[in-house]
């Protein structure tokens, strides 16, 4: 997880009671017929963010660029740019460019037009036109590829030229709709990169889709994840990823191991969860607290598990069971271990050695341990 | 062996029914014209072996062209019907363009129930049609009834028998083969291209101008070549629909077989045609090559 270059710097107007919102959607509702693809949603996006939507297929991310951008109108609620209603404002009018899911490049254009389209149609000079094309085409790395059409290259070609079409105009908020999907992983970080860059020289603000949470995390200054049509958790890529707000959450960033069980408060900050019969309980903060004793989930990282052949002797949590699936991955590997009780768990852990060495193998006997505050206790 | 065979094929078909047909009115448009049956000669004699085939060659020339050079009825002819052909393909452009724009921005449940609207006169005969339109133009047709009965004019207008009932009739009868290449063109373009052009900065005009025009471009070319070429070599609608004044040289060619009964004359006028319209043939060809290509 590396921090992205908007929160390191005290980036965080969404915490000061005095911002004012660039972008906010006022429960805002958008229905195709009887199918309701937002429901009520409510959110503000400041300006220089990075606001990344992040959620299952199907969700309505586009559905909420495409609103932005002025393609659909919303059913009920209102949506202001900078305090302005922007439901009379047409597409042409407003100072934001959406780069498309399906890239929406003009076929019959070559590269280099298809860049220029929407410098052509601002009052710039033409060599200004030409100066600002050949800047995009270096960024997006297509100078060798300005004279074709659009047919005539690949789709992560394509998907650069999109980019660079909707990043030509220098937009006041500027759309991604998916934007690094077809790229190879050298060069999707490469643009990352240059997307943070662009951010932070321009000052333009981002709204990003994206089904890579590791993208979404790498960037973002702000997440927000989705389902069905509403926002379920708004935050920072850490919180989201420390502090989820639900099982969805939790388990939709990154991986995790869910247990559920039967809380019973300890201390007003500690709980004691009974997962399975013949189990040790787990003890664990649970900083909001419980009044009662409820069902919970408990959820943790598989990252936050220590995996041992010996048992340790002081650990808040230990567990033992069996190891019945290693998965290498190249730096890390994930043990799944099958508890006496039948649950499953992942646990992570780096390779220091070289694989053939590796102390840990099929049908271990191991233990896992944890300390009481490595998992969250979820309610919902 | 399968393959020569598949590809032997569409040769066959060119040449039994283009190459031979084309190869024996180039022949009769070499001949003289005579009073027998058939109305020309020399006609080849098999019977007396090598002999009978020298005396059929040496009996062919180009006499017939050369008085087609001479008289300029048929060059006026000849230029005429490219000038009614290239003006009615025009027309039937600015008919049939709105009318594909249309049919392509319609619902899709519509789509194939207008389709089928634009095939349909084929359903009836072209003839008839082509009557009905007389029936319509005449002085005392239904327009004109039509005109007077609302006060717009007060003496009815003389259309029929000129060339403008003939721009009517040509437009009319050919305005599928414009509208089909148009609306394919149209129908298969991404919506969220001038969705795309809006959001960079576009009216709903300009985008129109900027991507939809070029777009459906090919589909324009098609179309105009589809009109054009047979439009070149029209017969019925000028003879039905156009009066004396009206010039196109598939009148003269009905003349010169019919009421002349010259037929090497009338074969040499047929051959020039086909001249002529090999060029925008190849063209379009070209152009439908273009097209292949760039779809990839
Ligand atoms: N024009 C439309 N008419 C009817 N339903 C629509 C329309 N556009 C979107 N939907 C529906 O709204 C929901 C949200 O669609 P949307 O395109 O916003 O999803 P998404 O989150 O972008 O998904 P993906 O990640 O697959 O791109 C979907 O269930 C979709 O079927
Ligand atoms: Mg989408």
């Amino acid at each position: 997880m590396t921090e992205s270059a908007s929160t390191g710097t005290d980036f965080e107007p969404w915490n000061d009671p005095k911002a004012v919102p660039l972008i906010q959607f006022k429960n805002v509702t958008k229905r195709f017929g009887d199918f309701t693809a937002i429901d009520n949603l409510t959110l503000d996006i400041y300006a220089r963010e990075f606001y990344a939507l992040l959620g299952p297929s199907g969700c309505g991310k586009t559905t909420i660029m495409r609103m932005l951008a002025g393609f659909e109108t919303a059913t009920e609620g209102t949506i202001s740019l900078s305090g302005q209603d922007m439901a009379p404002v047409p597409p042409n009018k407003r100072a934001i460019n959406m780069m498309f899911q399906s890239y929406a490049l003009f076929p019959h254009l070559n590269v280099w037009d298809n860049i220029a389209f929407g410098l052509k149609r601002s009052s710039m000079a033409k060599d200004q036109i030409a100066a600002r094309v050949e800047e995009m085409l270096r960024l997006t790395q297509l100078e060798k590829f300005a004279r074709r059409k659009p047919h005539q290259i690949s789709g992560g070609q394509r998907q650069r030229v999109a980019l660079a079409r909707s990043l030509a105009k220098a937009p006041k908020l500027l759309l991604l709709d998916e934007p690094l999907g077809a790229l190879d992983k050298k060069l999707r970080q490469e643009t990352q990169f240059e997307l943070v860059d662009i951010q932070e020289k321009t000052g333009t603000t981002f709204v990003i889709v994206t089904h890579d949470q590791e993208e979404a995390m790498t960037v973002a200054s702000r997440v927000a994840v989705m389902d069905h049509g509403k926002v379920v958790q708004v935050d920072t890529p850490a919180n989201i990823y420390e502090a989820p707000n639900s099982v969805y959450v939790a388990d939709f960033i990154g991986d995790i191991n869910i247990i559920e069980g039967y809380a019973t408060p300890i201390s007003d900050t500690m709980v004691s969860v009974d997962f399975a019969e013949g189990q040790p309980k787990i003890h664990t903060s649970c900083p909001t607290g419980l009044t009662a004793p409820q069902r919970i989930s408990f959820a943790i990282r598989p990252e936050k598990l220590l995996i041992s052949t010996e048992k340790p002797t002081e650990s808040a949590n230990i567990l033992s069971g069996k190891v019945v699936d290693i998965a290498y991955l190249g730096n890390i590997s994930t043990y799944h271990v099958k508890l006496a009780s039948g649950q499953m768990i992942k646990a992570q852990s780096a390779n220091t050695r070289r694989i053939r060495r590796r102390a840990i193998t099929w049908e271990d006997d191991v233990w896992i341990s944890f300390t009481d505050t490595a998992g969250m206790v979820l309610t919902t | 062996m399968k393959r020569f065979t598949l590809i032997s094929v569409p040769y066959l078909w060119l040449i039994v029914l283009f190459l031979v047909p084309f190869l024996i009115v180039l022949k009769v448009s070499l001949s003289d014209a005579a009073l027998a049956i058939p109305p020309y000669s020399p006609t080849l004699d098999l019977s007396q072996g090598w002999a009978g085939i020298l005396v059929w060659l040496d009996g062919l020339d180009m006499e017939n062209y050369w008085f087609l050079a001479d008289d300029n009825l048929y060059w006026k002819a000849y230029l005429s019907s490219l000038k009614i052909a290239a003006i009615s393909t025009f027309l039937t452009f600015l008919v049939a363009y709105p009318f594909a724009y249309g049919m392509a921005r319609a619902a899709d449940e519509w789509q194939p129930t207008l389709l089928m609207l634009v095939i349909l006169p084929f359903w009836t005969s072209f003839l008839i049609r082509v009557y009905a339109w007389k029936a319509i133009l005449s002085v005392e047709g239904f327009l004109n009834q039509f005109l007077l009965w609302t006060g717009a004019i007060h003496d009815p207008l003389i259309i029929l028998n000129t060339n403008v009932a003939v721009y009517i009739g040509i437009v009319y009868t050919y305005l599928p083969f414009m509208i089909l290449p148009i609306y394919a063109a149209l129908e298969k373009m991404d919506a969220s291209l001038l969705e795309a052009a809006e959001d960079l900065g576009c009216s709903r005009f300009s985008a129109f101008w900027l991507i939809t025009f070029p777009l459906s471009r090919q589909g324009i070319i098609a179309g105009s070549f589809l009109v054009f070429i047979p439009a070149m070599g029209e017969f019925v609608i000028p003879a039905l629909l156009g009066g004396s004044r009206t010039l196109m040289i598939g009148k003269v060619l009905w003349e010169e077989f019919f009421s002349n009964r010259d037929w090497p004359v009338a074969s040499a006028v047929a051959v020039i045609l086909l001249l002529i319209l090999i060029i925008p043939i190849i063209l379009f060809q070209r152009n439908e090559q273009k097209n292949r290509e760039a779809q990839g």
